[in-house]
């Protein structure tokens, strides 16, 4: 019993009075898990801090706040969505707008963009797509300690699919947006699949942004299968306001000899938490797992990230890097599961960050598990301030000491963005996170897209 | 340009440097000599503005300015400059981005438009050349995995792009072989202006067969205990620091016995 009994009864009675008109506008494939999920939700309940993986978050003040909820897209929503249009310089992309968590488009829930790619409304897929869908959906998020997994099960209705066949390579990356937008203050949930067959690639480029000022409280969860030989890369920009919380559940699937890379860069956000699931499920398999973290004011940011060596002789390499302001306080755990058998397994870990002033606070706890003896594991992690060596040997070339701060800084998170595969999206957080830094992020600059 | 009157500077509570004083005039080259733990890197990096030392007295004064109440970047700006014995690594930050800012910087206070990318990109080439500096080390972050001697050959080649008119060059030739210590010394000596000066910190004699000084000084826990022409340096190299030593201690003693 992780919260008091009254916060989670609220969402258990929210799946009570709402069920019906979920599961009527839902595929019965996905409403075929939301009984056992409800029920998983109400044993495990919200985490709360004795959860040691949510030791640092405190969810509860969120989840006690009234939010309302809806079900279904509104008629507006349809026309807010299609009036929104994004761009970023030299960046081509395949756009899809989610709203609120709904997929609403005018132009059809699924599109067909080539070599039999298929991307759109996850509630549209589970409905047309079922072999693709039954295969994956509901295999990979998994949980016997975080109830917030089973909440998304049991209520989500839709979110974006993404299905790349065998052998197939989008001729351009894939960005989602997910805009939350609403006069009252909501909570909403939705639920990806991705599905990237053997040999096949794609890179997924997944943007958190607030349009009103609201408060808002997101619980998403994507579920990413990488197929033997496949290549995956999944970019994640949180620039959302400081009444917003987004609670993040990724889980990818590797099968053997296939590579992913996940990449969660914050840049605002009163409170976020990205919890990343690699399972590494078959030999050879490599995973790149990192996050930059940017906070100030009040606002908290907490990585969970959790790589299971199922196989023998795969890779994992963590980097989280973060710079923290004012007030902000930051979490990171990160697990290493190597699995007995799981000979040859190479898993490293590095998480570090900067104090600006004395009042922020990181808390940052590795946790190994290792049952195989052919391993090599390494962590580590420093919190600490801006280099004093630097900053003189900056300034003694004539740099303002406030721009040299900003350039160690700015030097600092490169590191997390050389990480991105695409040149492109590399350049565009260059000049967003030195615009965060510089404290020139106006909402709408925001994120990958130019709002139009 | 530069007028040192009697400086004395303390870490920690250790006196270190006790009563210097040093006028280098405009065109002129300067060396300081002396053995290890004498102060002469504690006096660079005071003169540039590193804030480690507390200044128990004296004064500094730079083309007439009080330079110990100047900012380093301001220092900088007003055209001196340090080369560090132990350049910084700085990781992420590129070189071409940390001489844009400070050649922009320079301008701006001499009230001048930022340089364009191009007429940039064509003194970063001119001054490439003039310091033999592989050209991809520029492409890096600040010193990032330099070799010790691409290291002090950055430190001339940023010294090239500021143009300063007061350069400090501490221990430029430590861990550098024979030619990298040519290149460097070739670099120092071209980009000598007859309006502008040099302060060659230095262990050995054998950077100064290079960059050929007008005054020796040695430098000696914390005094400067010899001032001569160059020719001190060849005799320095030739019997060591011991002589000095003793003639500096011998001095102590009788200030010791006969306080004035």
């Amino acid at each position: 019993m992780e919260s008091k009994p009254a916060v989670k009864d609220r969402y258990t009675d929210l799946y009570l009075n709402n069920i019906a008109s979920i599961e009527k506008g839902s595929s019965p494939f996905m409403n075929s898990f939301r009984k056992e999920a409800v029920e998983r939700f109400a044993d495990m309940g919200i985490p709360g801090r004795t959860n040691e993986a949510y030791r640092y978050t405190n969810l509860d003040i969120w989840f006690r706040h009234e939010f309302n909820s809806y079900f279904m897209p509104g008629p507006g929503d349809f026309e807010r969505a299609a009036k929104f249009s994004c761009e970023v310089e030299d960046l081509d992309v395949h756009n899809l707008v989610l709203l609120n968590g709904f997929y609403p488009s005018n132009n059809g829930k699924l599109r067909q963009p080539g070599s039999g790619i298929t991307i759109g409304s996850l509630n549209e897929a589970a409905r047309i797509m079922g072999s693709v869908t039954e295969n994956h959906y509901g295999r990979y998020a998994a949980s016997d300690t975080d109830g917030l997994i089973h909440l998304n099960t049991a209520m989500a209705s839709d979110g974006v699919f993404i299905h790349v066949p065998r052998g197939m390579v989008p001729d351009k990356p894939i960005q989602i947006v997910n805009l939350v937008y609403s006069k009252e203050d909501i909570f909403n949930q939705h639920r990806n699949l991705i599905v990237v067959e053997d040999n096949a690639e794609a890179t997924i480029i997944i943007c958190d942004h607030t349009l009103s000022p609201s408060r808002f409280l997101t619980n998403a969860v994507t579920e990413v299968y990488v197929g033997r030989n496949a290549r995956f890369s999944i970019i994640r920009v949180q620039n959302e306001h400081n009444n917003a919380a987004k609670l993040t559940h990724t889980f990818i699937h590797q099968e053997r000899d296939s590579q992913a890379t996940s990449i969660n860069i914050t840049l605002h956000g009163g409170l976020v938490r990205n919890s990343t699931y690699h399972y590494l499920g078959g030999e050879g398999a490599s995973t790149n797992s990192a996050g930059l973290y940017l906070t100030d004011k009040t606002q908290h940011v907490d990585n969970y990230v959790n790589v299971d060596h199922a196989y023998p002789n795969c890779t994992s390499n963590q980097l989280f890097k973060g710079v923290l302001d004012d007030v902000a306080t930051g979490a990171f755990n990160g697990r290493i599961l190597v699995r007995k058998g799981a000979q040859g397994t190479r898993a490293y870990q590095s998480n570090n960050s900067i104090l600006l002033t004395d009042d922020a606070r990181m808390d940052t706890k590795p946790q190994l598990e290792i049952f195989a003896d052919d391993v090599k594991c390494s962590h580590g992690a420093t919190v600490g301030q801006l280099d004093e060596n630097a900053l003189f040997y900056l300034t003694s070339r004539g740099i303002a000491r406030r721009e040299a701060r900003l350039m160690l800084m700015f030097g600092f998170a490169h590191e997390v963005i050389q990480e991105i595969p695409v040149e492109a999206l590399r350049e565009r957080m260059d000049t967003l996170v030195m615009q965060r830094l510089r404290g020139e992020l106006s909402r709408c600059a925001s994120c990958m897209v130019k709002c139009g | 340009m530069l007028v040192i009157d009697n400086l004395k500077a303390s870490i920690n509570g250790k006196q270190i440097l006790k009563g210097i004083s040093l006028h280098v005039k405009e065109g002129e080259v300067h060396a300081i000599m002396g053995p290890n733990g004498s102060g002469k890197s504690t006096l660079a990096a005071i003169l540039a503005g590193r804030e480690f030392a507390a200044i128990d007295g004296g004064s500094v004064s730079y083309f007439g300015r009080n330079l110990l109440d100047m900012a380093p970047e301001e220092r900088s700006r007003d055209g001196l400059f340090l080369g560090f014995q132990y350049p910084i690594e700085i990781p992420g930050v590129s070189m071409v981005n940390f001489m844009k800012t400070a050649i922009n910087e320079h301008r701006k206070y001499r009230g001048l438009e930022p340089l364009s990318a191009s007429d940039f990109l064509k003194l970063m080439r001119e001054k490439k050349e003039l310091v033999e500096i592989d050209s991809t080390l520029t492409n890096r972050s600040v010193n990032e995995g330099f070799s010790g001697g691409e290291k002090k050959k950055n430190e001339i080649f940023q010294m090239a792009m500021l143009e300063p008119r007061l350069a400090i060059l501490d221990e430029t030739d430590s861990g550098l072989d024979i030619d990298a210590l040519r290149i460097v010394a070739n670099g120092v000596n071209k980009l000598k202006r007859k309006d502008s000066s040099v302060i060659v910190i230095t262990h050995y004699q054998r950077l100064l067969d290079f960059i050929v000084p007008d005054v020796v000084h040695v430098l000696y826990d914390g005094r400067i205990v010899k001032t001569a022409g160059k020719e001190l340096a060849l005799e320095l190299e030739e019997k060591g620091y011991d002589w000095i030593k003793k003639e500096a201690e011998k001095t102590e003693e009788s200030w010791r016995v006969n306080p004035q």
